[in-house]
């Protein structure tokens, strides 16, 4: 009888099953060094042969190919152990050389590679020693904080690229056919055994239909569900706070197109927290979001726990503040129409991405709660090219309302962001020197965070960085999304986390029924 | 007794289009945000919509919006084809041109505080413009076959002149065509507004038109949660049953 049971329990645990789900487009790369969307991510992620990986629930790093690694006193280097015996998916034996060189590839300027451009420091390029085929040290001219948690994103490349290469990791690119699907097969090289045998990527744009073809058990889950369809999915579940966030900046930056009067406003630290305290946060959360997401505190999303300032509370909406600013600044209603100090009616345009439901609505939201307060705001939904090449290059906007995808848990990696020169420093891209006091000051904590070796101190300086930005709003955060995912209860193992790519983290670890 | 019915269903449409700001229940942009998603009721004969705004006043707006000027638009379309049906170069290379590329120039130099109601009009005017290739191809074509017609043949053997040809023998036989363009184009407009949003242009938020509003259908389940989303479609076809049975 009880030999029956256990022949019942292995045939429903499903060796050699296919795990199944959809990405909205067809992934640009298979080159696992240039990966820039989402889509391409994903696939990386799932093929890749990675020294050390981070445990998304822990958040501790944990050895792959690397069976070991160590960290030098001194902050600047670590060596990587490797394995024994390691191999690509085709076969060919992976060693210390392979490492160098991929490391090698991925600094070289020529091949403009995005994960170079995380392991670069401020100092200078690391060098990269082979000590033997099982040993590397790579070494920084410089303390670089966090160094080691890099790796969990560079995936060790075999020596010839091809357009599918070759992996190191639990899968490979079995079969793709562009606009149906990416088949991932089990890697019978990997170091370790994944449970599943396959996966099936469909190249679905239509997330409607994503959400029929898993309600129809044609897919196993849907890692990122939309709010207007959380209700519709039976089993859907939140997981909190998502790191994502939604935001509203102004354009500070010297334009032929805002006249100068705009450009006061905008400059304006009143004007700004009056604009922010005006908005229905609650709302946004609520009606948009159907109550799956949480009004903003601050730049970092309470899900990113350890870096969150919890002494930032999320902005109410306090209209009578919000006057209280205005009118200190100048500005005046007149016949409810908003006026400042030299007589011009409040009026500007913000700018989104077209066909995003929820920015849209969110838009119509804002330019409902700012009419409130006389001010006049037009809508325009602009393609996401010609929307970046305003925000990017010509500074030809007012407003723009925009979110953020947050892939790394660290936030000391926005630099760009936050440093006055940096090219995506949202409000004024690649300032000549900083406009203001606080943004001299964000400077200083930012290039504190780039080199302090000590965690406790750069949480300090990102805490203070926090309370800088909630304070002089150059960007007025709206609302943290939160994580909806949907499971197929045929699927075992799952531990969904907010961060990229959030079901699909431990794939190793994922089985059927 | 049709056409009759049809008039007066037309009319009562315009009507309603004219007299929004009275019939309206509530003003078009008006958020009642404690009640969004909201199914029919006596206080919101069709609901709410995804931001709690009353769906009958949204429809009775954007009817006026929709009915003035996709017609319009259309009409301008079927104009310009009739008058430039001739240039066959001109048509061809009008119908070749990517129209997308040369709204989202528009788009570009248009500034960007363009007031909703400055950018639908400028929308339909330049769709109006834009899409008289498509009906001169046909009226193009129409004319060649004419002009082999034994009856045009004999016209011109009689001597009379190409204006009253034109206008006596030509003219009835394109009217028809005229029309049964018009009909294509007004509907092919409406909808076309809905797309031209996905680049800046069209009806910009909060002002409503049958376009945004046809767009929600692309989502299921507001249509299962709320037949009334469907309410735009039924209208949009009656309207176009309507304008069948008054042609000429």
């Amino acid at each position: 009888m009880k030999r029956l049971a256990l022949l019942l329990a292995l045939s429903t645990t499903a060796f050699g099953a296919e795990l199944r789900f959809s990405i909205s487009a067809d992934p640009k790369t298979f080159d696992p060094l240039h990966v820039l969307d989402d889509h391409s991510e994903t696939i990386r992620y799932l093929t890749a042969g990675v020294l050390v990986r981070i445990n998304r629930v822990t958040e501790k790093v944990e050895p792959q190919l690397a069976e070991s690694f160590k960290l030098s006193p001194d902050g600047r280097a670590i060596t990587f152990h490797l394995r024994p015996n390691l191999k690509f998916s085709d076969g060919t034996p992976l060693n210390a050389n392979d490492v160098a060189r991929t490391m090698k590839t991925a600094l070289d300027p020529k091949q403009a590679s995005p994960k170079g451009d995380t392991l670069r420091s401020e100092k200078g390029d690391p060098e990269v020693q082979v000590t033997s085929p099982l040993d590397i040290t790579i070494r920084y001219p410089a303390p670089k904080p966090d160094f080691e948690r890099l790796f969990d994103a560079l995936s060790i490349v075999p020596a010839k690229i091809e357009k599918i290469p070759a992996s190191a990791g639990p899968f490979y690119v079995a079969d793709y056919k562009s606009g149906e699907y990416v088949r991932l097969a089990r890697n019978p090289n990997y170091f370790m055994r994944p449970a599943l045998d396959s996966i099936r990527i469909d190249i679905q744009p239509n997330h409607d239909i994503e959400v029929t073809r898993f309600l129809r058990g044609e897919l196993d889950l849907i890692n990122q569900v939309d709010p207007t369809n959380f209700d519709r999915i039976p089993g859907a579940r939140s997981f909190g706070p998502s790191l994502d966030s939604e935001f509203l900046w102004f354009n500070q930056a010297p334009s032929a197109t805002v006249p100068a009067w705009k450009r006061k406003w905008f400059t304006s630290t009143a004007f700004r927290q009056a604009i922010s305290e005006s908005i229905h946060r609650d709302d946004i959360a609520r009606i948009v979001y159907r109550g799956h997401a949480h009004p903003a505190a601050g730049p970092v999303s309470p899900a990113n726990k350890f870096w969150f300032n919890a002494a930032l509370k999320p902005l109410a909406f306090d209209a009578q503040s919000a006057s209280k600013a205005l009118a200190s600044d100048g500005f005046k209603l007149d016949h409810g129409v908003l006026k400042d100090r030299d007589g011009h009616a409040v009026e500007f345009s913000i700018i989104t991405n077209a066909g995003n439901r929820t920015r849209e609505a969110m838009a119509a939201i804002i330019q409902d709660d700012l009419s409130k307060i006389g001010i006049k705001v037009n809508i325009v939904t602009l393609d996401f090219d010609s929307l970046i090449e305003r925000i990017a290059k010509t500074a030809q906007y007012e407003a723009c309302l925009l979110g953020f995808t947050s892939v790394e848990i660290n936030p000391t990696e926005q630099m760009n962001v936050w440093l006055s020169t940096g090219a995506n420093h949202a409000w004024w891209p690649r300032e000549k020197t900083p406009a203001t006091p606080w943004e001299a000051r964000i400077d200083q904590l930012e290039i504190a965070m780039a080199s302090d070796p000590s965690r406790a101190m750069r949480k300090k300086a990102l805490d203070e960085l926090q309370r800088i930005v909630v304070e002089q709003a150059p960007i007025i955060y709206l609302v943290n999304p939160d994580y909806l995912a949907a499971i197929s209860p045929r699927v075992h193992g799952a531990q969904p986390v907010a961060s990229p790519p959030q079901i699909l983290w431990n794939v190793e670890s994922l089985r059927l029924e | 007794m049709k056409q009759k019915i049809a008039i007066a269903i037309l009319a009562l449409v315009a009507l309603c289009a004219l007299l929004a700001p009275v019939i309206a229940p509530y003003d078009y942009s008006r958020q009642f945000r404690d009640t969004p998603h909201a199914t029919a009721s006596s206080q919101f004969l069709m609901g709410t919509d995804d931001l709690g705004r009353d769906r009958l006043s949204r429809l009775i707006y954007a009817t006026r919006v929709s009915i003035l000027l996709a017609p319009a638009a259309a009409l301008v379309s079927v104009m310009l084809a009739l008058l430039l049906s001739g240039f066959t170069s001109l048509t061809t290379l009008c119908l070749s041109l990517p129209w997308i590329f040369l709204f989202i120039i528009l788009r570009a130099l248009m500034p960007l505080n363009t007031r909703p109601l400055e950018s639908i009009l400028l929308t339909f005017a330049l769709m109006g413009v834009a899409g008289w290739a498509w009906p001169a191809r046909i009226f193009g074509a129409s004319i060649e076959q004419m002009k082999q017609s034994g009856w045009l043949l004999q016209a011109r053997a009689s001597g009379i002149g190409s204006r009253r040809i034109a206008l006596v023998h030509v003219w009835p036989h394109l009217r028809a065509i005229a029309w049964a363009q018009l009909r294509v184009l007004v509907p092919a407009y409406i909808l076309s507004e809905a797309s031209l949003g996905l680049i800046g242009l069209g009806v910009a938020e909060p002002l409503p038109s049958w376009g945004n509003l046809l767009a929600e259908l692309q989502r299921p389940e507001a249509v299962h949660s709320n037949p009334w989303v469907l309410a735009p479609l039924g209208l949009l076809m009656i309207v176009m049953i309507c304008l069948e049975q008054v042609a000429p």
